[in-house]
């Protein structure tokens, strides 16, 4: 059963739950865009139905609302440390299926990969709820399909947007007060095709013929045509690559704090190391290890312990 | 053959004396360099069934039809009153749209193609063009203007009395920044290495920084994103037969309002400081023998300039003069 709601009960709704929670949503940043007189779609905090947008695919991901670009994981003096006080609030994020998704193979990398969960990540993640967005058609360069990706069923509430007719099924009944309208039928639907099928090679082949895949022609193409900006990196959903960084305040150097920042193996200065070496300095080489790392690396390692590397819908 | 041509008017009229008696060519505005396709049905009737079959593109982007004879220019004025008539539909103060064009001094305002196409245009120099077009034609006074997307200036605004160049103040955050210093490496080879890497977040030097936008179209991240829009005022660059020069800063960080008024201001300025004994004077003679310090006291009469502009004290301008005794080998 869905409870079918208006723009305005559906912020009224919002206004409810923004006591206990920020509520995150694709949005529309007027002039924002690198280009003149352009927008930027991104994730931001809204305050009612106007703010969401979503028309146009989001530049960024929503990874941003728990794992922040810049960090601070403490501040030092002399002979003391402390860790920066995180918002009390819980976490709404209005976002696709294919991004829901995305958000667990990051748990996979922040909590499951290796002996210690990541306990920055952690307590923002714990703090998430999902309300998912209906997606059904996607947009001209989507493929989650082809990742199976594009399902999402463990959703704290799932939102069908129909201009001012928005229907909505609340899974996790916590959600209940904050939603009221006429009952109605509803059962969520997905996306079934996009317009490109990406055909993802079998890793046990990749395995027997790692060498033939290290060396492929392929990557030439990359050294030749990426301009390693990154942007490929910061944008992904599911790129999770730090750097840490001490920081000694200008004034008073015996001040100052830890903080872990997005790295991009496709930048330069990645992979440098101690004596002023540095690896991987053609394009196409930091492309193959960035598909190797994200897809073959990710699968080995993580069945490795355990973890299934795909949820299954 | 016709004899009597009053020579000042055809050339009010944007025909011109050319090297054949009787004959003469026909200047169409294309201000901003931007043309609704229409016209060319008119251009190429002009051209097919009065000119000599061709059209020359003129260096300040508008269209000269060649081998005209002066007897037919009534009818031509005629023929060409819709493009006279969209110009008068945007703004543009014409009375009389069957008369051709009403003036040729102040000439056709060129720009770049700006930010409807070009992702380094840091504002619609398309739109910006008209604008000016609208506040200073039809004018006799000879002026040249043309405006530019940004510091690439592609329109070469540095050889124009007034040349307006798009400037964008830069916004950081840094919490965004993943110091992969793309805008700082760029910054240093491309433009004014305005951009330092410090305690791995970028420190932007303000009076090295010329508002290009380069920062923000080179990062990942969104780190930089565009704050307000500005102009940079380059001043009283020309060619010529005398003392070719590059303008020169005027004002940088000026807003629209502030370009429009100081275009509009020195309209009054060449009026009241023109010497007008002579046949036409260009307004960089007159700044050059009235002096900067006239000039920019009657330009900026009434602007408010936004806080962040900056005004120059004085021009240095490094142009030469062709009469000087060069050594040749």
């Amino acid at each position: 059963m869905g409870v079918e709601l208006n723009a305005k009960s559906f912020n009224d709704a919002l206004k409810i739950l923004s006591i206990k929670y920020k509520i995150f949503a694709p949005v529309r940043l007027k002039g924002k865009g690198a280009f003149s007189d352009t927008d930027l779609v991104t994730y931001g905090e809204i305050s009612s139905y106007k703010d969401i947008e979503l028309s146009e695919k989001s530049r960024y991901s929503p990874k941003e609302v728990i794992y922040p670009i810049t960090q601070t994981l403490f501040y030092f003096t002399e002979d003391e440390y402390k860790e920066p006080e995180i918002d009390d609030k819980g976490i709404v994020v209005f976002l696709r299926p294919c991004d829901a998704n995305s958000y667990l193979k990051l748990d996979n990398i922040f909590l499951k990969n290796g002996p210690y969960e990541d306990n920055y990540y952690k307590r923002l993640r714990d703090k998430v709820k999902f309300f998912v967005i209906e997606c059904t058609k996607g947009f001209s360069t989507c493929f989650c399909v082809s990742t199976g990706s594009n399902k999402f069923l463990d959703y704290d509430v799932f939102f069908r947007f129909d201009d001012d007719k928005i229907t909505c099924d609340i899974k996790n009944e916590e959600f209940s007060y904050a939603f009221s309208g006429k009952e109605v039928e509803f059962s969520p639907e997905f996306i079934e095709k996009n317009e490109i099928d990406v055909k993802l090679p079998d890793i046990g082949k990749i395995s027997q013929k790692v060498e033939y895949v290290f060396n492929h022609e392929l990557w030439d193409e990359y050294t030749k045509r990426c301009i390693a900006c990154g942007r490929c990196t910061v944008s992904c959903p599911t790129c999770s690559c730090f750097s840490m960084q001490d920081i000694f305040y200008k004034d008073n150097p015996k001040c100052g704090e830890r903080r872990r920042v997005w790295a991009s193996c496709m930048v330069d200065g990645f992979t440098d190391v101690a004596g002023g070496h540095s690896y991987r300095q053609k394009y196409g080489e930091r492309m193959r290890f960035k598909v190797m790392h994200k897809i073959y690396d990710y699968k080995k390692t993580l069945q490795h312990n355990n973890v299934h590397w795909l949820r299954k819908v | 053959m016709i004899l009597d041509i009053d020579t000042k008017l055809l050339k009010k009229n944007a025909y011109r004396v050319t090297k054949q008696r009787g004959i003469t060519a026909l200047r169409i505005r294309v201000p901003g360099g931007d043309l609704n396709i229409k016209y060319f049905d008119i251009i190429k009737e002009v051209a097919e069934k009065y000119g000599n079959g061709t059209v020359h593109i003129t260096t300040r982007q508008g269209f000269e039809i060649p081998g005209i004879s002066m007897e037919k220019i009534d009818e031509i004025n005629e023929l060409i009153s819709p493009i006279i008539r969209g110009l008068k539909d945007e703004g543009v103060q014409i009375e009389d749209e069957e008369g051709g064009y009403p003036a040729a001094g102040t000439r056709n305002v060129s720009a770049c193609i700006g930010n409807r196409v070009c992702p380094f245009a840091n504002y619609d120099t398309t739109a910006l063009a008209l604008k000016i077009e609208k506040l200073i034609y039809p004018n006799d006074y000879h002026v040249k203007i043309a405006v530019t997307g940004c510091p690439n200036d592609c329109i070469k605004a540095h050889m124009q009395d007034i040349g307006i160049i798009g400037q964008v103040e830069p916004i950081y955050d840094p919490s965004r920044c993943i110091g992969c210093q793309a805008c700082v490496k760029n910054c240093k080879r491309r433009v004014t290495g305005a951009l330092t890497f410090e305690n791995f977040k970028v420190v932007r030097d303000p009076n090295r920084c010329i508002g290009c936008g380069e920062c923000i179209l080179k990062c990942p991240t969104s780190a930089w994103t565009r704050g307000e829009k500005y102009y940079r005022i380059v001043i009283m660059g020309r060619t010529g037969k005398k003392n070719p020069r590059l303008a020169q800063t005027f004002i940088e960080w000026a807003d629209e309002e502030s370009v429009l008024k100081i275009i509009k201001n020195m309209y009054d300025f060449i009026d009241k400081y023109i010497d007008k004994t002579l046949d036409k004077e260009h307004v960089g003679y007159i700044v050059d023998r009235e002096g900067f310090k006239k000039f920019k006291e009657e330009v900026l009469k009434d602007v408010k300039l936004p806080k962040k502009a900056k005004v120059a004290n004085h021009l240095d301008y490094t142009g030469y003069r062709y009469e000087r005794n060069t050594i040749y080998d």
